[in-house]
């Protein structure tokens, strides 16, 4: 059964690139249900790869990689939140700050520290994640469509990938569930209401602000440590960006945010499977052209095809008392 | 009975240059309802806002129960048993009821436990108070009357034993203001105290038992209100006699200037907002459109302005038509005699950013007068400007001050001037005093009156009723995007108010 095989194969690998779309674009959901707009997800992003690389090569740890990325990832939320949320600026030529200097200087450390052209040294075994098997996957492979399922598509992944998925309902249960949701998504809307219900605004967004740098610790760390044995400059390569698109397209609710992101996901992997395979009815395809499919499809659907997205009404607006 | 609730001592506050509240001194005795009135920017809702930990006053203490107390913040204010319901509703939209009256007092950092004891206090405060809510009711999908209702509850949901409702009626039915009334009745009668603010009299007459008077930052007299009168609080808020109501003569209507025929409009969303709306305007007289806000008046105005498109109707101006459901140009129709002073002065009427002379030729700029071939003749225009300035008496006389500084009644004059001062045919006025204060409304309510008696057609739309009756030669009554009735002016508030809430429309319309 070839087909079957290329479906459970594709799946696998839409999983595998879903991830760090899934823990930037809830990132970018608590922040964003705080009222706080976050172009910055690609930076914070990025930033996290490299300090993961870099850690996790000086240390041989895996999890002080992890740890380090998710300590850069907060510092660096925590510079966004200190210039939309205390100095009342521009969130998003903050965050366009934060992608350009962390674009820039994880190749400048990069080749200060290690002289590899930016990159962060090959990680071992030891420094970096490995995937999880299932216990009797290998032997339950061989059974028709279940083994496939479970061997490939359930067992087999790094445990940030778990994690990831695992965020989806938690991230739901914090938001809707908890009076620490309540209020952050209270002060998305309606910052008033909030501070005159006697809770401190600031003090609600900043929280806010360090759960999306924790989400994009994971991201990065994901790119870095389990993708890839390493960074390499610039690797983000604009998931930030699509998941920011994930994140409007669910109309920041996080079910809709994973499948969103197993959407974007597919495609990306589909593109990836289709390079150099002729496609049936209508031939070669140009690399370039299926490389380029996830962004077009963004663009169309965040165009026309998902109705009416409202984003958090008091969204981008610093909180000044009236007067 | 005679003690006090709240006291404030020589409270101070100034936001750099604006002494806001000089002084203060106020005494609100327990289980009263307690007015203050002051015109706007007399600083009452800085006080208010002082006194529930919003602001932080420069000098002065504040005296709960006889205590002293620091408020630095709301949630002082609510420990020292303070609630306040905001002029604009301190609610989030898009949550339901209960998640309203919780958030900030949810008990527990998991909500479930929460959930259920505050159903249970919430039907208890219902039925205690007569205040009906689904809580699990959005609050955008509720009646404003209702959503204020919420805010009533989330202060007493706190435990507040003094409320604070501040400008409570603006947004409110004639109907919906008495139920409000009868609510603060009742929790007056279970000893709360209340502190009302407002700009309107007639509310502190029909309600209070002290009333407290600002003007410019001060106390300037605190009365018990049985023994005052309308006259006497509006010279004391205003610092001179005031005319409350103009002295109009007859009207002598002319010729038809404006003919709207079986006009409707739909808004962005598709909904019908004008249905089918018919009614002639005269030479020589004031037409006053009464409703509630929200009830098609707006999209009337625009559509038969040219800033919005009408679905269907035709109008007539000076007997020739308008294009309203094509491409009727504000710039033709102001060329044909038709001025317009837009509800909504801040978006439609006034760029804020631009000095006073450029907002008073705005949308007249192609005029010859005020060009220099192809360029603006700046000093004609400011000469301009410093002439119309005289004539209304705006303040400061300044024309090239940004117009964000002006007040709102010098925002609105500049508006009334540049639309008046070349002699329209025909006036469309919407909302001509809304954040005005008493004594500019005076100035340009006699100007509208002026309008008349120069044989002007003039419509007027205001959600003030008091407004309208004073003004209008006719009124008529908008529901529902209809025109429900039509009546004189000197038709009794209570009959236009069944009118405006629907309720004698339907039966008319069925008769």
């Amino acid at each position: 059964m070839d087909f079957f095989h290329v479906i459970v194969v594709l799946l696998e690998s839409t999983i595998r690139v879903s991830v760090p779309l899934i823990f930037a674009a809830l990132a970018g959901l608590f922040t964003e249900r705080a009222g706080i707009f976050d172009i910055g997800l690609e930076g914070k992003m990025l930033g996290a790869a490299f300090a993961a690389g870099a850690v996790a090569a000086i240390t041989q740890s895996v999890w002080l990689g992890l740890l380090a990325a998710i300590l850069i990832s907060i510092a660096l939320s925590l510079v966004h939140g200190y210039a939309s949320i205390t100095q009342r600026g521009n969130q998003i030529v903050s965050g366009v700050a934060i992608n350009f200097i962390v674009a820039g200087s994880t190749v400048i450390l990069g080749e200060a520290w290690f002289r590899q052209g930016g990159r962060t040294p090959a990680l071992a075994e030891g420094a970096r994640f490995q995937t999880i098997n299932f216990p009797f996957a290998d032997a339950i492979r061989e059974v028709p469509l279940i083994g496939p399922i479970y061997a490939d598509l359930l067992s087999g992944h790094f445990i940030l990938t778990y994690v990831a998925f695992a965020m989806v309902p938690l991230s739901w249960w914090i938001l809707y569930r908890t009076r620490f949701g309540l209020r952050l998504r209270a002060v998305g809307e309606n910052p008033g209401a909030v501070d005159t219900a006697g809770i401190s605004v600031i003090w609600m967004r900043y929280r806010a602000v360090i759960c999306c740098g924790i989400l994009c610790g994971f991201a990065g760390a994901y790119l870095s440590l389990a993708m890839t044995a390493g960074f390499v400059k610039g690797m983000t390569a604009g998931k930030g960006y699509i998941a920011l698109a994930a994140l409007i397209f669910a109309k920041w609710r996080p079910f809709n945010i994973m499948l969103a992101c197993l959407l974007f996901g597919f495609l990306d992997a589909f593109a990836i499977r289709l390079q150099g395979n002729p496609l049936p009815l209508i031939g070669q395809v140009p690399v370039q052209l299926m490389q380029a499919l996830p962004y077009i499809l963004t663009v169309i659907l965040l165009a026309g095809f998902i109705g009416k997205a409202i984003p958090p009404k008091a969204g981008g607006v610093p909180y000044v008392k009236e007067r | 009975m005679d003690s006090i609730a709240i006291e404030l001592r020589g409270i101070d506050k100034s936001f750099g240059l604006v002494h806001a509240n000089k002084n203060i001194n106020l005494k609100v005795r327990k289980g009263t309802i307690h007015g203050v009135i002051g015109e706007n920017g007399a600083g009452k809702s800085t006080l208010m806002s002082i006194l529930y930990g919003f602001y932080q006053a420069d000098s002065g203490e504040i005296h709960v129960d006889g205590k002293q107390v620091s408020i630095r913040d709301p949630n002082a204010a609510i420990a020292a048993g303070i609630g306040m319901v905001h002029q604009h509703f301190m609610l989030v939209e898009n949550f339901t009821v209960l998640e309203n009256v919780m958030l900030g007092a949810e008990e527990s950092r998991i909500l479930n436990k929460g959930i259920a004891k505050a159903r249970v206090e919430l039907k208890r405060l219902e039925r205690e108070y007569a205040l009906e809510v689904n809580p699990d009711a959005v609050i955008e999908e509720l009646p404003v009357g209702l959503q204020q209702r919420v805010e009533i509850l989330k202060a007493l949901y706190r435990r507040a034993d003094i409320l604070i409702l501040d400008e409570p009626t603006g947004v409110l039915t004639p109907a919906e203001a008495d139920h409000l009334f009868r609510v603060l009745e009742q929790l007056k009668s279970q000893g709360k105290t209340i502190i009302l603010i407002t700009h309107k009299l007639r509310e502190i007459m029909a309600i209070t038992d002290e009333v407290s008077v600002m003007r410019r930052g001060e106390m300037v007299a605190t009365r018990t209100t049985a023994e005052t009168s309308v006259e006497e609080l509006a010279e004391l808020m205003v610092g001179r006699r005031v005319l409350l109501r103009v002295e109009k003569g007859e009207a002598k209507p002319g010729d038809v200037k404006l003919s709207v025929d079986g006009l409707t409009v739909k808004d962005s969303r598709g909904v019908t907002m004008v249905d089918n709306v018919s009614f002639n305007l005269r030479a020589g007289e004031i037409v006053g459109i009464a409703g509630v806000a929200g009830n098609g008046q707006s999209e009337l105005l625009e559509a038969i302005s040219g800033i919005r498109r009408a679905v269907s109707g035709d109008v007539l101006l000076n007997g020739k038509a308008i294009d309203v459901t094509g491409h009727a140009d504000p710039k033709e129709l102001r060329d044909r005699g038709l001025a317009h002073v837009p509800e909504d002065r801040h978006h439609v009427g006034l760029v804020l950013k631009f000095e006073e002379s450029e907002n008073a030729i705005l949308g007249y700029h192609h005029d010859k007068r005020y060009l220099n071939g192809v360029f603006l003749n700046v000093d004609a225009i400011r000469k301009d400007a410093e002439q119309k300035i005289a004539e209304y008496d705006i303040r400061p006389p300044n024309a090239r001050l940004k117009t964000a500084n002006f007040s709102g009644g010098n925002q609105q004059k500049i508006v009334l001037a540049r639309e008046m001062e070349r002699g329209p045919d025909v006036l469309i006025i919407g909302q001509p005093t809304r954040g005005v204060d008493v004594g500019a409304i005076e100035f340009i309510h006699k100007r509208i009156i002026e309008m008349r008696d120069q044989g002007k057609a003039v419509l007027l739309v205001s959600v003030e009723l008091d407004e309208i009756r004073a003004l209008s030669d006719r009124i008529l009554v908008m529901f529902a995007g209809r025109v429900v009735g039509e009546r004189d002016p000197d038709a009794t508030e209570g009959e236009l108010g069944l009118l405006m809430a629907g309720v004698e429309g339907r039966k008319e319309a069925a008769e």
